[in-house]
């Protein structure tokens, strides 16, 4: 019989040990995790940035990445856009009674390669089995510890008129195909979450440009949510332009069959960027140089610094406003 | 040549910005010729076109003398408050769980919103595939839920398929409350009522792929009114507005179809048997319309056994306590959204009083979320 996760694996006894000393250990151990204390122990200096951040997703596996390899990325992301170099995380799984072991590993696998490939390590976790029913087979909560270099916290720049708007890449992926997913329809090889690592291009660009003013990762509530957050905090208006928006096809046609808005859905490995006009292009250029933003795009522009508010110039040349999420996003049933 | 005349509609998606632009002010200026200073008002039905008319901002290109009013074609907010207090008395009464789709579940009833019943325990879940409903049942046979079905003829075949698969497999706690509508007997209801003196009508792209442009014939010819079905592109829309004001103001009554890409005139036969195997035509309770002959679906008589109203009869009378929403008049046409008091005060899509709000076709979410300038 497939092996499963018990209700008294959580509890702290026997079975919890193995769990530990066999699983964690073998996919995650390093000098600190392998001390098995009740506290990771480690000394570092200078400015730091701490996040939390928690993983609830359905299907737990999807093309692209999993919930381990993506718990991974989106604290690492959240540490690597305020410009820290992500150093530790830690994974607190609070699985659902049922879960297969065989799953488990998979995840455990993922995270193992997630965080070797960006260099970070696990260093405290914990776990807790709940009852059938009172979970989702797994969420998994983080907390991610970052060192920033003084060079690279664009906390004080002044976001002002004229300065640009720049997306990493294509927006919209990881929500709409998550969507697609639950709404169990079949879909090509190339339709995926653009789950990844945005440091890897976010880090090198803040050391290269002083004009890089403001960075943020476009999760949930996409684009237009990160640029009314913007809006918002700078009181400024931003205007940008369907037409230069990056989009592939499939997203376009998503979208269309599902009446949800690619401004709205959420990415998993794009960021926007606010920065000096003087620089745009050769942050463009520079950009292209990485796999991950090598389809950077000036969408927009900020044009004044009077109101908190976004504009979308669509594609037929009329201006309306671009809101922020509102509520869920589900499919429309008309 | 002009570029109105020699885009190709059906190959339109391949065109460049530039010429998007173009064609637009080409028809735009086109349509404002036509409109001229005489007033005019037509009506959308479909709500997805409410949608995209306000997403693409339309109405701040045309003229305002050419007024396009949303109507009751957003198959969320039509669902009556009597049906959301009927489900919520269900569970109370009968502790069935619910298995609903959309975004019904944010729906205000008279007293409290499904979501509502889920923060109090309740087992209420929101799938995005109705046949996911046989998994939860199939999960868990000691307990007995319900599948509420909404949605136009464009949503029906897909819940006809479903119950068709959970006859095959025998399910005994799985059953089916119809809250399915039918769109020409309300659009017949509205010409009745003459609330709002309409010239012509924007006919619903995704109902008429079912349907076929045949359905609204005879409504065009007794109402001597223009329909003219469109597609959902900004050009489909404005291509069709300018095709509608044409046969208006010629006065040519009748069903055009410039959603050809889409629409045939039979309408799609094998969703329309397959919606026939599984329903029959039935009364609706519409809000804003109320009760519509002819215009709802129930289960026939091979599906009977799974009809919830059936199966689990309410002890009690359900009193309906009106609320301050004006949703059933915005549904209507008879006012717009913000002439509701409540409209962005205390009624927003966070915080929605009515299903307008609610749900992303809905009239007032519309308004509020694109056109607050
Ligand atoms: S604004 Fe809100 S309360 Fe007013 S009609 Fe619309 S949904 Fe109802």
């Amino acid at each position: 019989m497939e092996k499963l996760v018990l209700l008294s694996y959580g509890s702290g006894g026997e079975l919890m040990r193995e769990l530990i000393e066999k699983d964690y250990l073998k996919y995650l151990s390093n000098p600190i995790l392998d001390e098995l204390l009740d506290s990771a122990v480690f000394e570092l200096s200078g400015k730091l940035a701490f996040t939390t951040d928690s993983y609830v997703i359905t299907p737990i596996f999807f093309k692209g990445g999993d919930i381990g390899s993506l718990s991974v990325y989106g604290t690492a992301n959240d540490l690597a856009v305020v410009g820290a170099k992500p150093l530790f995380i830690s994974l607190s799984f609070i699985i659902e009674e049922g879960l297969p072991i065989k799953d488990l590993h998979k995840i455990l696998e993922s995270i193992s390669n997630a965080s070797k490939g960006i260099n970070v390590n696990v260093v405290t976790g914990d776990t807790k089995v709940v009852e059938k029913n009172k979970g989702d087979k797994i969420f998994i909560n983080t907390a991610g510890i970052g060192v920033i270099e003084p060079n690279r916290d664009w906390r004080s720049r002044k976001v002002d008129v004229d300065d640009v708007v720049i997306v990493s890449g294509d927006i919209g992926e990881h929500g709409l195909y998550i969507m697609l997913e639950r709404l169990g329809m079949k879909t090509d090889e190339i339709v995926k979450s653009d789950m990844g690592y945005v440091g890897s291009f976010v880090l090198p660009l803040l050391d290269n440009f002083e004009g890089i003013k403001f960075v943020r990762d476009a999760t949930r509530g996409g684009v237009a949510t990160v640029l009314n957050e913007i809006a918002y905090k700078y009181n400024v208006e931003i205007e940008i332009e369907e037409d230069l928006i990056p989009t592939k096809d499939w997203v376009l046609q998503a979208s269309e069959i599902l009446g949800i808005d690619p401004l709205y859905s959420a990415n998993e490995g794009k960021v926007v960027i606010i920065a000096d006009k003087s620089q745009a292009q050769d942050i463009i250029n520079f950009l292209k140089k990485f796999e991950l933003s090598a389809n950077a795009t000036i969408i927009g522009k900020i044009i004044t610094n009077k109101k908190p508010r976004v504009y979308l110039l669509t594609k037929i040349g009329s201006r309306r406003i671009l809101e922020s999420l509102k509520g869920d996003i589900l499919p429309r049933i008309c | 040549m002009s570029l109105v005349k020699t885009i190709n509609l059906n190959s339109m998606f391949n065109y460049d910005s530039q010429s998007f632009k173009l064609f637009t002010k080409e028809i735009v200026d086109k349509i404002k010729e036509l409109v001229g200073d005489k007033e005019y008002v037509i009506m959308e039905f479909c709500g997805t076109h409410t949608h995209e008319i306000s997403r693409y901002a339309l109405r701040s290109i045309l003229p305002k003398n050419l007024e396009l009013r949303s109507g009751p074609g957003c198959p969320v907010c039509v669902t009556a408050e009597e049906d959301i207090d009927y489900i919520i008395n269900l569970v109370l009464e009968n502790d069935l769980g619910v298995i609903t789709f959309g975004d019904i579940v944010n729906v205000p009833g008279s007293v409290a919103s499904l979501s509502y019943l889920r923060a109090m325990g309740k087992d209420v879940k929101v799938v995005y595939n109705p046949m996911e409903s046989i998994k939860i049942a199939e999960n868990n046979l000691n307990k007995n839920y319900v599948l509420v079905g909404i949605g136009f003829e464009t949503t029906v075949p897909m819940l006809a398929h479903t119950l068709i698969n959970i006859k095959q497999k025998g399910l005994k706690n799985l059953f089916y409350l119809s809250l399915h509508k039918l769109t020409p007997p309300a659009t017949i209801a509205l010409l009745n009522s003459n609330e709002v003196k309409l010239d012509g009508i924007i006919g619903p792209g995704h109902v008429s792929t079912i349907i076929g442009t045949k359905a609204w014939e005879d409504i065009a010819y007794k109402y001597k009114i223009p329909f003219v079905i469109m597609g959902f592109e900004p050009q489909d829309m404005l291509f069709g507005i300018y095709v509608l004001l044409e046969k208006i103001i010629n006065k040519e009554y009748g069903v055009w179809n410039t959603y050809l890409r889409s629409v045939r005139y039979e309408g799609n036969k094998t969703a329309l048997d397959l919606i026939f195997k599984v329903f029959r035509i039935s009364s609706a309770n519409w809000r804003g319309l109320g009760i519509i002959p002819d215009s709802g679906l129930e289960l026939n008589d091979e599906f009977k056994e799974y009809d919830v109203k059936l199966r689990f009869p309410l002890t009690k009378e359900i009193k309906v306590r009106k609320t301050a929403c004006r949703c059933g008049d915005v549904l209507r046409g008879a006012i717009k959204p913000y002439e509701c008091p409540l409209f962005a005060k205390a009624c927003k899509p966070s915080s929605p009083k009515g299903p307008c709000m609610v749900s992303s076709e809905g009239s007032c979410a519309a308004y509020y979320l694109y056109e607050m300038n």
